[in-house]
Formats: structure tokens, C-alpha cells, sequence
């Protein structure tokens, strides 16, 4: 179909792009400024050519397109890349973010080439998470995304970075032994680890209940899902701005992803069976952060918590097994990704002036800041999922896709709503409106042209998508409709075969 | 024409939000720098200045900064917008409620996915229009209203973004087609209120009655919504048409709702009318409507009495064919709205607080809006919605008038004798009142009469119930309206300095509340027979579904009950003149006897304090409580920090262990050995 390896090329320009960094030696002023400019260059090449697949992908077709396939490993092994309607959204939500991280990061000092390169690394992973179609591929790319997510924090993060990423590797380490393990059964039981196939594979119900705990450890960190998400404030606190956009729109996305991809295609029955445990993990995920996220000093594990809270309506959404629950659960992720990032980028504005992420340091900013105040209010309100904004249209069909299935789910998942209002207008009440008192913030200035730039069209594309969210919805519409499908025929198949016993 | 309606004022919104932008921005320079040097004494008088706006907490203009360039611009073009959609709006009327053309346009796809297919849509049918004319009309006054009212405001192009965005999200509500795009336009004016009455942010006052509002919208909401999945589950549809159709068949249907085995569609009107009720502030969700006085005056009269909280009544009119259909969701709907007529009645006995009063008589007012509504006489609540819009916005306006001579107080115990000084104001607010309390051939007579006899009529199991409520509810709305007018335009002038000063508004404040005076009397009598008369059926047709013989036994019962709130009127109205007029010393001396009683209504039932004992505090008890123990000790302990904890104590013991004396070595080395051998002969050995 396509004349050139389009999918490998958006994998890895970033690659290439880090490569010429590395080649630009030097550590003056001229060579930072240098690899900045081409690190946003190769980030904005990349969005170019994902735009590229955008305009040729078809959408009414369910199945894998831009597929590239060549030998690698072993017979099995292939080194096989393509997207559907789940994944593109995913790849098109990396390359669009990446040029706002790297302009988000315009002002780091401490090795700039290293940093540069970390991220454009960490871009031709992510993209490579969301393309791969074999499983060992899949795991290197997934696995490989924490090291210079590691070293994002370890590096240039905060005071008590070493904390936050032992704890965030101690959690991973856990899930991703457990995956390799269920890889290794799949490979051995279908003799291919190559994703397609097996979603066409029929895997004994013993091995899906094994195969699918395996999963479900490495993706209910990533996710992350109660009570597994005490990693995520910490390393959100503790990660640059532009780390934290990546880890709360891109990486946790990771997790729900892999449930479409591998959980609920490869091992329906399990997942029905498990349902009941996602679900209650999901509604006490919402209520529990959502009260601990009313408590927060620090806006960034606020808004953290919040993320957790977010990330248990797609989990609901997505077991659900229905067209609204899945369609949403992919619709959130995207929204989610959009204001979350902003989020952690408002905080980073402020951060930046004032070098303090606790709330009680801010108050009356709107006094001095109106632009970064409405900036502020689009993003809260998206938070707290108002009509009109996109958080609100993930949300909605979350909760109305799992109504139909588990009414109590739905009921409690509810609760979210009014307490994503308590925190997120708390929060902005406290830093945002008020008497401006405090005298450190009487020198406050308002966004730079650059700080605008990253911002603007998150709110364009917040308002957009809360408006008109069927580009979204349509892209992945003949893909989740599928997906469901055979989730549900799967489903019933188990279920009339149990009647007839 | 109806989308001139609706989007005009999302045009005004946007503009006057781009003048108020580019305006602050120019104030506020850019820059990522802090600076610390210098500009230390203008900072420091700005907090001053600021801290004194803070002690002062009455409804006040903000720090007096010059306006943005641009500020009368951002009013004329919001207000004229919203005159040419008003004016539209009336020809609306006329279209669909005698011509019968009804409108359904489709605008653009909203949500899509699998069988839930939702649109932007403009809908209108007679039900609507009304809407559209109140909703407009109030606000296009309003607006002009605001360009007198706000003048000394620096804010004010936002402020006048704010009111047309709030118009346009009304408008959007009243026209929507499907549950969805009324959803959306429900939290819009939620938004729209939640920065309208924190408009002064300042003010923390205001920033909490602000955030009040929007919590206590959202607990609403939460019922709307899940009454919307229901809906959709059970008729798979969100689209009004669809539900409607499908609603009949649906009887006798039973849904699993935690374990409580309940009728569909009385559930679903049940969770539905619980949206309702917070946004009409119905009892037990009411508590957030007086304390959003705290924003400017005009919002007050256009938001919180004219057109959002009746939001709640249009929303149960609209869905009316399942209502009907869901007897026992109408016995809670009367149940609440009678309930919350008189609760809410009682307590505007007492207040002092002008705007607070007001408040309180909407809240009320909006509870026999919801008796017709349980009464099944949908026309009628609506009437009443229409006539209340004009007297309850010409209250609000005329005592913004009296805040506004009187220099922002707002304590009825500091006025008196202010008729000499502001007639015209003075006039005009009797006539509000005379239409609130219902004297005969004023707009408020014909609508509340008529809830009135309607709850006398229906077979409501609580008709009865709505029936005395409202009645009693009628006398002591007399009282405490004449009340407010005593205490404030008669009697001797308790403030002598703020009365020397006060003075008639300008032309910009007088002529919105003459248009409104005028139309709290004509607003009744030629709209009786449509709305609560014969002409029902041929003014409404589809767009409401009216118990079938309501307005035919209305029209049946015993003279007697129809003169009863008449009666109960004037006795109000006996009672407050003897009260303030001819025997001040009386309420003193009452509330002086009973304090417990004083007390129990002076503080609103202690219903703040009761939802901040069995809801705010435990929240945030339990939030910290999982925050510290939960995420803390629980879950770091047993994971991460315990892991490593034992994998040190581990390290610590092997590190023990290594001792360096060979014999200890040579130990291990030997049970190591002799164990493996053991396995060996036994474990492989066995097989």
C-alpha cells in the first residue's frame, strides 16, 4: 500500500534525531542551544510524518495497516510493526506532545545534550510501544521506555528523585518479570509471538487465566491502578515538568493500551471472568484517590492523584466489554493525555517562577497572571470533566458504557464527579484566586510567547475535541467496534456452552 | 432565526472575553523572571488595599483600577447582541406557539459511537419558546442593567463575557433535542454561576460561596447523570423523541439498582429529579442559592432567580412524558417542592440581608413551581415560571437599585425611610412585590393561584400536603416581602449618613427595572388562558404531556380554596404592617420569647452546619486518613518500603552470617551437602 516504511520512520527519527545531538559535541551555550533546536526540529518532522499516516489511514478498516514485517530473531520472532484504530490515536498523541516537551524544557541548563537526547529516545519508544506487533518487540519497546524515564528523574528530577525512582522501579520490576513469563507461555503454546496471530489463537482457559494475571501485573502499574499507584505522585513530584507531561499523558497510557491490545483480544474469557476485580479496583481507584487528592499540599501529586482517579474510569470503561465503555476508555486516555500534560505544564509555569510546588506558597496569581488564569480554568474545568471540554466526553461514555453492565460500578464511579470538583477548584482557588498578599508573589509575570506557544493549542484542542470528538471517535470506531465483537462472541460462545452442559 | 438566538450571545461571550484578555494582559506584563528588586512599595499597598476589601464584606466593586481600554465597547456590543436575540426570541414565541412552527435543527454530530448517537441540535417547540423569551428578555435587561450597575468595576468586559456566556449555555439547555446537549448546557450555567459569583476573587467570601455552588450543582448532577445512563440503557437512545416513544413500553419494567429491585422509569425520573433539584436548590440541596449572593447584584437577578435554578422546573417539564408515566417520582416531586415552598419560607422570616431575603423567596417560589410540576400540570408550573422571571428579576434589579443609593448595604436594619429618597426605586419594588405576593390582577395572582389550586386538585398522594404548604407558604411570603418593603423604604432612617447620601441610580439601572414592573403586572392576565387556561392544549401541544384532567378540575374546585391565598395575603401583609409599622416593638420582643425558635430560623435550620459535620469534615478526615495510612502506611509499607526494608534486614542477617571463621564455612558447606544429598536419594531417588 504504502511505497515506504512510513510506521519505522516515525519510530525512529527520534532516534536519529538523538543520534545528531550526540554528534554535536561541545558543552558551550552555542551547542545547548544547537541541540535544543534540533531535538524540536526532529520532534516536529516526526508529528509531520505521523500526520502523514493520519491522511492515509483508512478508518473504516478494523484490521492492521502500514504493516512492515522482516525477519529478526528467531522462526516466530519477526520484527512486524502496524496500527490500528486503538494504536494510532496512541502514536498521534506521542508525536503531537513530544515538540510541546521540548519547548516545555526550553530552559533546562544541566546537560542539555543528555536531556535532549533522553527524550528523543524515550519518543522512538513510546511510538514503538503503540506499532510493535510482536510480542518480544512489544516488551523490548515497553520495558526499554523506563530507562531514560529512569534516568529523566534520576537525573534532572528533584531532591528526593533516587526515592521516587527506586519505588517506581521496584513496582515495574514486579509487573514486567511477571509479562515475560506469560510471553514465554504464549510463544510456547501458539509457537509465535507474533500479535495478530495470536489474537487469532484460541488460548486454553488455564493459560488465559495465568497469561492474563501476568498481563494484568504489568499493565495495573503502568496504569496505575489502586493499590499499585503509590509510584505515580512520587515520581510525578519528583520528575522535570516536561518528564511528568510524558509520564501522565504518554506512559500511563501504556497500561490501558495494553488491555485493548493483549487482555481483552487475546484472553476474553479471563477478562470476563475478572471483570468483577477490575471493576471494583476501578470505582475504589476513583473515590479513594479522588479524597486523597482533597488533601494534597503539593500540586503536583494533586494533580497526580487526580490522574489516578482519571485512569480508573478507562479501566472501568474498557472491562465494560461494550462499544461506549471501550470507544470511551480510548476516547479518556487521549483527553487525558492532552490535560494532564497541560496540567503538569501549568504547574511547571509557576514552578518555574517561583521554584515551590506547594499550594499554600501561591494565591491571588490571577492578579498578576489572567492569561495563565484562564489557561488554568480550561484545564481545571477539563479535569473535572465539563460538557464542552474533552474530559467530559471520555468520562460520560465510560460511565454510560459500564451502566449497562454493572450498575453499582457505575453508581460509585459517580462519586468522581463530585469530588473531582472539591479538589480541582480547590486548587484553583487556592493558587489561582484570592487577595494576591504573599510579597514573593508580588513580582509574578505573566506567560512568555513560548510558555503560550506550548499552551494555546492544548486548550484548542481540549475545547475542539469536547465540541466535535469525532475525529477521535471515528478513528478507532471500526477497531474497538471489532474488538468488541469478538470479545462478546468469544464471551457468549463460554457462556452457551455452559447452558448446554 | 433560532440560531441567531442561541449563538449571538456565545459571540458576545467570546468577544467581550478577548477585550477583557488582551486588556488585563496589557496590565500584567509577560516574562518567566522574577523580579526581586524594587516595586516592593507598590506591592505592599496593593495588599493593603486589598486586605481592607476583604474585611469590607458587602457586595462592593472591586479595587479601583481604571477600566480596560475596550470596556464599553465589550458592553454595547453584549447588550445590543443580546436585544436583537431577545427581539428574535419574541417573534419566536409568536412562530411556534400560535403559528405551530416547530423547528428541529440539526447542527453537527456530537458523540458517535455505536448505538449512542447524539447531536448538536436546536429544538424548538412551544415549551422552548418560552424559555428563549424569558431567558433573553431578563437577560438583555439585565445586561443593560449591569453597563449602570458595574461602572466603577475595572473587570468589567469579563464581567460581560461571563453574563453572555451564561446566556448562551442557558439558551443551549432550553433548546436541546437529547439529554446530552442539555447535560452540557446544565453544567455550562453552572460554570457560568460558579465564576459569576466569584467574580470578586478577591473576596474569599465569594470564592467559597462560588465553589459551594458548584459542589452542591455537582452532587445534583451526579443523579442526572446516572439518570441518564438509565435512560439510555433502558430505551438505548438519548434523543427526547426516542425516550419519549419508547417511555410507555417501559412500564412495569424493573430495574437491579443495588440491590433494591425498582420500578425503570420511577427510578429514572427519581435520579433525574435529583439534577433537578440541585440546580432549583429544592431542599436538602438548597444551601448553596443565598450564599451565592455573594456575586454582583445583576447575576443574582439573572442567574440565581430568573433563569438557572428554574433550569431544574424546565428540565421535569420537558421530560414530562415520563413523568407522567412515574407516579410515585411525582408524589417526591410535590413532596420536595411543597416542602422546600415553605422551609425555605420560614427562614426568609427573619433574614436581614436584602439579596438574602430575595434569595430566599426563590427558593421558595421555585418549590410551587414544583408542586404544579408534581401535580401534573406542567403548563401551570411553567406559567409560573414566566411571571416569576419578571418580579423576582425586578426585586433582585430593584434592590440593587436601593444597594446601589445606599452605598453597597446591604442590612435592612440599617435602611428605613428611603421611599423619600429613591421613589421611582421605591415604586417599582412595590409592584414586585404586589406580583410576588399575589395581588389580585398582578402576573404572580394568576400563577400562583392556579399551583395552588392545582395541588388542591391532583390525586397526588401528597396533594394534600403541597396543598397547606403552599398556603401557609403564601402568607408568610406576604409577611416577609412586606417586611422587606417596611423595613427598608418606611420608618425612620437608621443610618443617617448612608441615607443623606443616597440617591436615585442612573438611567442605565432605571429603565430595565421600569420594563420589568411593567411586565410583573401584564405578565398574568393575557397568558392565563394559555398557559393555565383552555388554550393549553393548543399552546403546548407536544411539548408537554399534562395530566390529562388537571386543568379541568382546577377549574372545578370550591370557591372557598380559591380565595384561601388571597386570604392568606392579606393576613400576611396585616400581620408585617402591625409588625413594622404600627408596633415595632412586637418582633423584638417575639424573637426576644423565643430564641430557640429565632435562632433555629435565623441560621437557616442548621442545615450548613449539619452538611459540614456529616459531609465536609469526614471527607476530608477520610481523605487524609487514606493519604497517611492508607497510601503511607498500608500499601508503601507492605510494597515498596517494605520490600526494601526486608531486603536490607535480609542483606544485615546474611552479612551476620558471614562471620570468617573457616569452621563456621566448613559447617555450612557440610548440611549444605548432606541436604542436597538427601534430596537427591529421596526426592529423584522416589520416582
Amino acid at each position: 500500500m504504502t511505497t515506504w516504511p512510513i510506521l519505522s520512520v516515525t519510530t525512529f527519527l527520534p532516534v536519529v534525531g538523538a543520534l545528531i545531538v550526540y554528534l554535536s559535541r561541545g558543552d558551550d551555550e552555542a551547542s545547548r542551544r544547537n541541540s535544543r533546536w534540533i531535538a524540536l526540529w526532529t520532534t516536529l518532522i516526526t508529528f509531520a510524518v505521523s500526520v502523514i499516516l493520519v491522511m492515509r489511514f483508512d478508518p473504516a478498516n478494523p484490521d492492521f495497516q502500514f504493516v512492515e514485517k522482516a525477519n529478526w530473531l528467531a522462526t516466530g520472532i519477526t520484527y512486524h510493526m502496524g496500527v490500528d484504530g486503538i494504536s494510532l490515536p496512541f502514536v498521534i498523541l506521542t508525536t503531537a506532545l513530544m515538540p510541546f516537551c521540548i519547548i516545555a524544557s526550553w530552559k533546562v541548563t544541566s546537560r542539555v545534550r543528555e536531556y535532549m537526547m533522553a527524550f528523543l529516545i524515550l519518543e522512538t519508544l513510546m511510538v514503538g510501544t503503540f506499532s510493535a506487533l510482536d510480542l518480544v518487540l512489544f516488551y523490548l519497546f515497553f520495558e526499554g521506555g523506563l530507562i531514560p524515564m529512569f534516568l529523566i528523574i534520576g537525573v534532572w528530577g528533584g531532591p528526593r528523585r533516587v526515592y521516587a525512582s527506586f519505588k517506581f522501579f521496584l513496582y515495574t520490576l514486579l509487573g514486567s518479570v511477571l509479562m515475560l513469563l506469560a510471553i514465554m507461555a504464549l510463544y510456547w503454546n501458539g509457537n509465535t509471538t507474533d500479535i495478530p496471530t495470536l489474537m487469532h489463537t484460541a488460548v486454553p482457559r488455564s493459560l488465559q487465566t495465568w497469561a492474563w494475571l501476568a498481563f494484568f501485573a504489568s499493565f495495573a502499574v503502568k496504569m496505575p491502578m489502586w493499590p499499585v499507584h503509590t509510584w505515580l505522585p512520587d515520581a510525578h513530584v519528583e520528575a522535570p515538568t516536561a518528564g511528568s507531561v510524558v509520564l501522565a499523558a504518554i506512559l500511563l497510557k501504556m497500561g490501558g493500551y495494553g488491555f485493548l491490545r493483549f487482555s481483552l483480544p487475546m484472553f476474553p474469557l479471563a477478562s470476563h471472568d475478572f471483570a468483577p476485580l477490575i471493576f471494583t479496583l476501578s470505582a475504589i481507584a476513583i473515590i479513594y484517590t479522588s479524597l486523597v487528592a482533597l488533601m494534597q499540599e503539593d500540586m503536583k501529586k494533586l494533580i497526580a492523584y487526580s490522574s489516578v482517579a482519571h485512569m480508573g474510569f478507562v479501566t472501568m470503561g474498557i472491562f465494560a466489554g461494550t462499544m461506549q465503555g471501550v470507544a470511551g476508555g480510548v476516547f479518556q486516555m487521549i483527553s487525558h493525555g492532552i490535560v494532564s500534560g497541560a496540567l503538569f505544564l501549568c504547574v511547571g509555569i509557576v514552578y518555574d517562577r517561583l521554584h515551590t510546588r506547594e499550594i499554600a506558597a501561591y494565591g491571588g496569581l490571577v492578579n498578576r497572571m489572567p492569561l495563565y488564569a484562564m489557561t488554568f480554568m480550561v484545564f481545571t474545568m477539563a479535569n473535572v470533566g465539563l460538557p464542552g471540554t474533552s474530559g467530559f466526553v471520555g468520562e460520560f461514555m465510560t460511565l454510560l458504557g459500564t451502566f449497562k453492565v454493572s450498575i453499582p460500578t457505575a453508581f460509585f464511579a459517580s462519586f468522581g464527579v463530585i469530588l473531582s470538583a472539591a479538589y480541582a477548584l480547590w486548587l484553583y482557588r487556592k493558587v489561582v484566586f484570592g487577595a494576591l498578599v504573599k510579597p514573593s508573589l508580588m513580582t509574578m509575570k505573566d506567560l512568555t510567547f513560548r510558555e503560550c506557544l506550548t499552551l494555546f493549542p492544548m486548550i484548542a484542542l481540549t475545547i475542539l475535541f469536547g465540541v466535535y470528538p469525532k475525529p477521535v471517535l471515528d478513528m478507532s470506531a471500526a477497531s474497538v467496534q471489532q474488538l468488541v465483537n469478538n470479545y462478546n462472541t468469544a464471551v457468549t460462545a463460554v457462556k452457551a456452552a455452559a447452558l448446554l452442559q | 432565526m433560532v440560531q441567531a438566538i442561541v449563538f449571538l450571545p456565545l459571540l458576545g461571550a467570546i468577544l467581550a472575553g478577548l477585550i477583557s484578555l488582551v486588556g488585563a494582559h496589557a496590565r500584567n506584563p509577560s516574562g518567566d523572571e522574577v523580579e526581586h528588586h524594587g516595586d516592593h512599595g507598590h506591592g505592599d499597598a496593593h495588599a493593603s488595599a486589598a486586605h481592607d476589601h476583604d474585611d469590607h464584606g458587602h457586595d462592593d466593586h472591586g479595587p479601583v483600577e481604571p477600566a480596560a481600554a475596550g470596556s464599553r465597547a465589550a458592553e454595547l456590543i453584549t447588550t445590543g447582541l443580546l436585544f436583537v436575540a431577545a427581539a428574535l426570541s419574541w417573534m419566536t414565541l409568536v412562530d411556534v406557539g400560535f403559528m405551530h412552527h416547530d423547528a428541529r435543527i440539526q447542527l453537527l454530530p456530537f458523540i458517535f459511537s455505536g448505538d449512542l448517537q447524539v447531536w448538536w441540535t436546536l429544538r424548538v417547540d412551544t415549551l422552548t419558546a418560552v424559555m428563549l423569551v424569558v431567558v433573553t428578555t431578563v437577560s438583555s435587561l439585565v445586561h443593560l442593567y449591569s453597563i449602570g450597575y458595574m461602572d466603577e468595576d475595572p473587570y468589567r468586559p469579563r464581567f460581560f463575557g461571563y453574563l453572555s456566556l451564561f446566556t448562551f449555555a442557558m439558551l443551549m439547555l432550553v433548546t436541546a433535542d437529547n439529554l446530552v446537549q442539555l447535560f452540557f448546557g446544565w453544567e455550562g450555567v453552572g460554570l457560568a454561576s460558579y465564576l459569576l459569583i466569584g467574580f470578586w476573587y478577591q473576596k474569599p467570601s465569594a470564592n467559597a460561596a462560588a465553589i459551594k455552588a458548584f459542589i452542591v450543582n455537582r452532587v445534583g448532577d451526579f443523579g442526572f447523570a446516572l439518570g441518564i445512563f438509565a435512560v439510555f440503557m433502558l430505551a438505548g437512545s438519548t434523543d427526547f423523541e426516542t425516550i419519549f416513544h419508547a417511555a410507555p413500553g417501559l412500564t412495569g419494567k424493573t430495574i437491579n439498582f443495588l440491590g433494591w429491585h425498582a420500578d425503570a422509569l420511577t427510578l429514572t425520573c427519581l435520579l433525574l429529579f435529583m439534577g433537578a433539584m440541585g440546580k432549583s436548590a429544592q431542599f436538602l440541596l438548597h444551601t448553596w442559592l443565598p450564599d451565592a449572593m455573594e456575586g454582583p447584584t445583576p447575576v443574582s437577578a439573572l442567574i440565581h432567580a430568573a433563569t438557572m435554578v428554574t433550569a431544574g422546573v424546565f428540565m421535569v417539564a420537558r421530560l414530562s412524558p415520563l413523568f407522567e408515566l412515574a407516579p410515585i417520582a411525582q408524589a417526591v416531586v410535590m413532596f420536595f417542592g411543597a416542602t422546600t415552598a415553605f422551609f425555605a419560607a420560614t427562614i426568609g422570616l427573619v433574614q436581614n440581608d436584602i439579596k438574602r431575603i430575595v434569595a430566599y423567596s426563590t427558593c421558595s417560589q421555585l418549590g410551587y413551581m414544583f408542586v404544579a410540576m408534581g401535580a401534573g400540570a406542567y403548563s401551570v408550573g411553567m406559567f409560573h415560571l414566566f411571571t416569576h422571571a419578571f418580579f423576582k428579576a425586578l426585586l433582585f434589579l430593584g434592590s440593587g437599585s436601593v444597594i446601589y443609593a445606599m452605598h453597597h448595604e446591604q442590612d435592612i436594619r440599617n435602611m428605613g425611610g428611603l421611599w423619600r429618597k429613591i421613589p421611582y426605586t421605591y415604586a417599582v419594588m412595590v409592584v414586585g412585590t404586589l406580583a410576588l405576593t399575589g395581588f389580585p390582577l398582578t402576573a404572580g395572582y394568576f400563577s400562583k393561584d392556579a399551583i395552588i389550586e392545582s395541588a388542591y386538585a391532583s390525586h397526588n398522594p401528597f396533594g394534600v400536603y403541597g396543598f397547606l404548604m403552599t398556603v401557609v407558604a403564601a402568607g408568610l411570603t406576604s409577611f416577609y416581602s412586606w417586611r422587606l418593603i417596611f423595613k427598608t423604604f418606611h420608618g425612620e432612617p437608621h443610618d443617617e449618613h448612608h441615607y443623606e447620601a443616597a440617591h436615585e441610580a442612573p438611567l442605565w439601572i432605571l429603565i430595565p427595572i421600569g420594563v420589568l414592573a411593567v411586565g410583573s403586572i401584564v405578565a398574568g392576565f393575557p397568558f392565563k388562558e394559555l398557559f393555565a387556561g383552555h388554550g393549553v392544549e393548543e399552546f403546548f401541544r407536544e411539548s408537554v404531556k399534562m395530566n390529562p384532567h388537571i386543568i379541568e378540575e382546577m377549574h372545578h374546585i370550591p370557591e372557598t380554596i380559591a380565595f384561601l391565598p388571597t386570604v392568606m395575603m392579606v393576613l400576611g401583609f396585616l400581620v408585617s404592617y402591625l409588625f413594622y409599622i404600627r408596633r415595632p416593638y412586637i418582633p423584638v420582643r417575639l424573637a426576644a420569647e423565643q430564641p430557640m425558635l429565632y435562632q433555629f430560623l435565623l441560621n437557616k435550620w442548621y442545615f450548613d452546619e449539619l452538611y459540614e459535620i456529616i459531609f465536609v469534615r469526614p471527607a476530608k478526615w477520610i481523605g487524609y486518613q487514606l493519604w497517611k495510612k492508607g497510601d503511607g502506611f498500608i500499601i508503601d509499607g507492605l510494597g515498596p518500603d517494605g520490600v526494601s526494608a526486608r531486603v536490607l534486614d535480609v542483606t544485615r542477617n546474611v552479612v551476620k552470617i558471614q562471620t570468617g571463621y573457616l569452621y563456621h564455612y566448613a559447617f555450612a558447606m557440610l548440611i549444605g551437602a548432606a541436604g542436597l544429598i538427601t534430596w537427591f536419594m529421596f526426592g529423584f531417588g522416589g520416582q
